[in-house]
């Protein structure tokens, strides 16, 4: 089974894989740099859009712009992150068909860490650096405490964690149905959307159903409560702002296991 | 001690399929033997040709024997080790190679790829260096490392995927259908080349084909499988031998004549002048040559090799 030594390799043979992709990819730089931009300005629309509504209104949800700016950046940077260090794994159906699977299988390399790291795109770069300036850009006001500046960091890294055990659980459906790609989209970027305006403008059911079914209210919507220093418009416990890490945790033990469960469903199927 | 030792090796697959005759939604159950209690052992340094017609449960074994997929029946070690439960570390010391598919890093350059796997399979530099520049220049690679795999041609990029299985120095190569789809000219290069390596390496090789002439070329040793089970292991003479299989002398006469008589031959087909004679394939041709240009008027000949589709149904139309 998995021993030390080779959790300890998966770093380096992830880093040498994506760095192989990135200096293919810089190769063309004009072609790089037209892809990044372009990343940042759709993405950076959604913004604008939300930016344009408040010119007609003061508040979303309850919730004024620099505020959801916070939302938006947050859960921006934490999927762009997770995209790009894994967002590949979403290929795993076409990896199955065309047989790449069985090749990545005969390495001698962790079969996560290749399918993770094939086609490694450093373009998304654009898209984060995109949320991050509205990060940045809704961060200017807040009263900083060093709880504060902590809780924002953890909101980031609990984020990343919480969309990569997205990414990779609803990716190894794929190992029973090779084209069930469009379903691990709708969690993911389908969360990340939902996660951009303040839940206030959902129902109730819904806001539950974010907190305990799919928990992708612990990427930005608690953490960011507690850093605005705002009481929880639904009346959940304050401590909330806290749980993002366990429940970043719990899914990617959930996300291993569904992996493990895919991986021994193909060695023993074979297709 | 065996390099591989397979006994009574086995995989079933368990497919649904709808009922046929009967309207309804229910689907069912069936199990598929492709490889149903097969036994052979492979010494290092041997050639060997896994041969079978299509389905007959190759690949399959192939899979088993690189620790793709998981046996359901019987035991199987390869460099002493069960492939799959040590996958990851049996992968050092294999190479292996699918003709139907590359893989190279399709938008790289042969020589990222080529070093980016030193790297995974940790390949000391000096000798990476040493066997990259070696099949570099077996293989005529020089003007191609630059090239993405892409626009590379079948042939080029076969010689790639071959230099890739190879950089780590394995003990054993498995080659899926190598030589499909290459001109003639590339065919004898690889062979060449798969004959050099194992004769200065000791590498072992274990091919499948459909080839009969990559057999015939590099392989001492034979094993037939047919419907998931093992119908012949041993020299490939044996093989033509057990099939009574047949070549064909084809004649091309002056002008038309009656079937041609002659000893150990005999005429299976006659249009104009041009006549087709069988004779056995563990036979020499050339006392049939002899005997026909001796008593006949002949303008061309050429002789016909039995393909292993033939020998194959000859030797299950016979047991």
């Amino acid at each position: 089974m998995a021993d030390a030594s080779v959790v300890r390799a998966a770093p380096r043979q992830y880093a040498w894989i994506a760095l192989m992709w990135i200096r293919a990819a810089l190769a063309y730089p004009a072609s790089f740099w037209t892809l990044t931009v372009a990343g940042a300005i759709i993405t950076g629309l959604d913004f604008v859009g939300i930016a344009i509504m408040f010119t007609t209104i003061d508040t979303l949800g309850d919730f004024g712009l620099r505020e959801i700016a916070l939302l938006y950046g947050a859960t921006g940077v934490a999927l762009g992150l997770a995209d790009m260090a894994i967002g590949s794994v979403e290929q795993i159906g076409h990896h199955v068909r065309t047989g790449s699977l069985d090749t990545m299988l005969t390495r001698p390399v962790p079969l996560l860490v290749q399918v993770c790291a094939d086609r490694f795109a450093l373009r998304r770069l654009g898209r984060i650096s995109q949320s991050a300036v509205v990060l940045a850009w809704a961060a200017v006001p807040i009263d900083w405490t060093p709880a504060r500046v902590a809780v924002t960091l953890m909101m980031l890294v609990a984020g990343l964690g919480i969309f990569f055990a997205f990414f990779v659980a609803f990716s190894c459906i794929q190992f029973w149905t090779a084209d069930a790609s469009e379903l691990a989209n709708a969690f993911t970027y389908g969360g990340n959307t939902m996660t951009q305006y303040p839940l206030t403008v959902f129902p109730r059911e819904v806001v539950l159903s974010l907190t305990f079914l799919l928990p992708v209210a612990f990427v930005n919507w608690y953490p960011s409560l507690y850093v605005l220093g705002r009481e929880d418009p639904f009346g959940m416990p304050s401590w909330f702002a806290f749980l993002s890490p366990a429940v970043a945790l719990a899914l990617l033990a959930l996300a291993a296991l569904a992996w493990r469960t895919g991986v021994r469903h193909y060695t023993s199927t074979g297709s | 001690m065996a390099l591989i030792d397979a006994t009574d090796l086995s995989r079933t697959f368990v497919v649904r399929r709808k009922d046929a005759g009967r309207r309804s939604l229910r689907r069912r159950r069936e199990e598929v033997h492709a490889v149903h209690g097969v036994t052979f052992s492979v010494e290092p340094g041997e050639m060997v040709g896994y041969i079978g017609p299509n389905g007959a449960g190759k690949s399959t074994t192939i899979k088993m024997l690189t620790g793709i997929l998981v046996p359901t029946g019987g035991r199987l070690t390869v460099a002493g080790v069960e492939p799959s439960r040590h996958r990851t570390e049996l992968a050092r010391r294999i190479g292996v190679v699918f003709g139907q598919r590359t893989t190279l890093w399709w938008d790289l350059p042969l020589r990222d790829s080529f070093e980016l796997l030193q790297k995974i399979y940790a390949i000391e530099p000096a000798r990476y260096r040493e066997n990259l520049d070696a099949f570099v220049t077996l293989l005529e690679l020089g003007d191609l490392l630059d090239t993405p795999v892409r626009q590379l041609s079948l042939g080029q990029r076969m010689r790639g995927d071959i230099t890739a299985a190879l950089l780590h120095d394995p003990e054993v190569l498995y080659l899926d259908e190598p030589t499909i789809g290459l001109d003639v000219v590339s065919k004898g290069r690889l062979r060449e080349f798969l004959r050099t390596l194992n004769a200065e390496r000791g590498t072992t090789l274990l091919l499948t084909t459909h080839d009969l002439q990559d057999i015939e070329a590099l392989c001492d040793r034979v094993i037939v499988i047919d419907h998931g089970t093992l119908a012949y292991d041993g020299t490939l003479a044996g093989l033509h031998g057990r099939g009574g299989s047949m070549r064909t002398l084809v004649v091309d006469l002056v002008d038309e004549a009656p079937a041609i008589s002659v000893p150990g031959a005999s005429v299976r087909r006659v249009e104009g002048p041009r006549q087709w004679l069988s004779f056995p394939a563990d036979a020499s041709a050339a006392p049939v040559v002899a005997a026909v240009a001796a008593s006949y008027a002949v303008a061309d000949l050429s002789i016909q090799e039995p393909d292993i589709e033939d020998v194959i149904r000859e030797l299950y139309s016979r047991s």
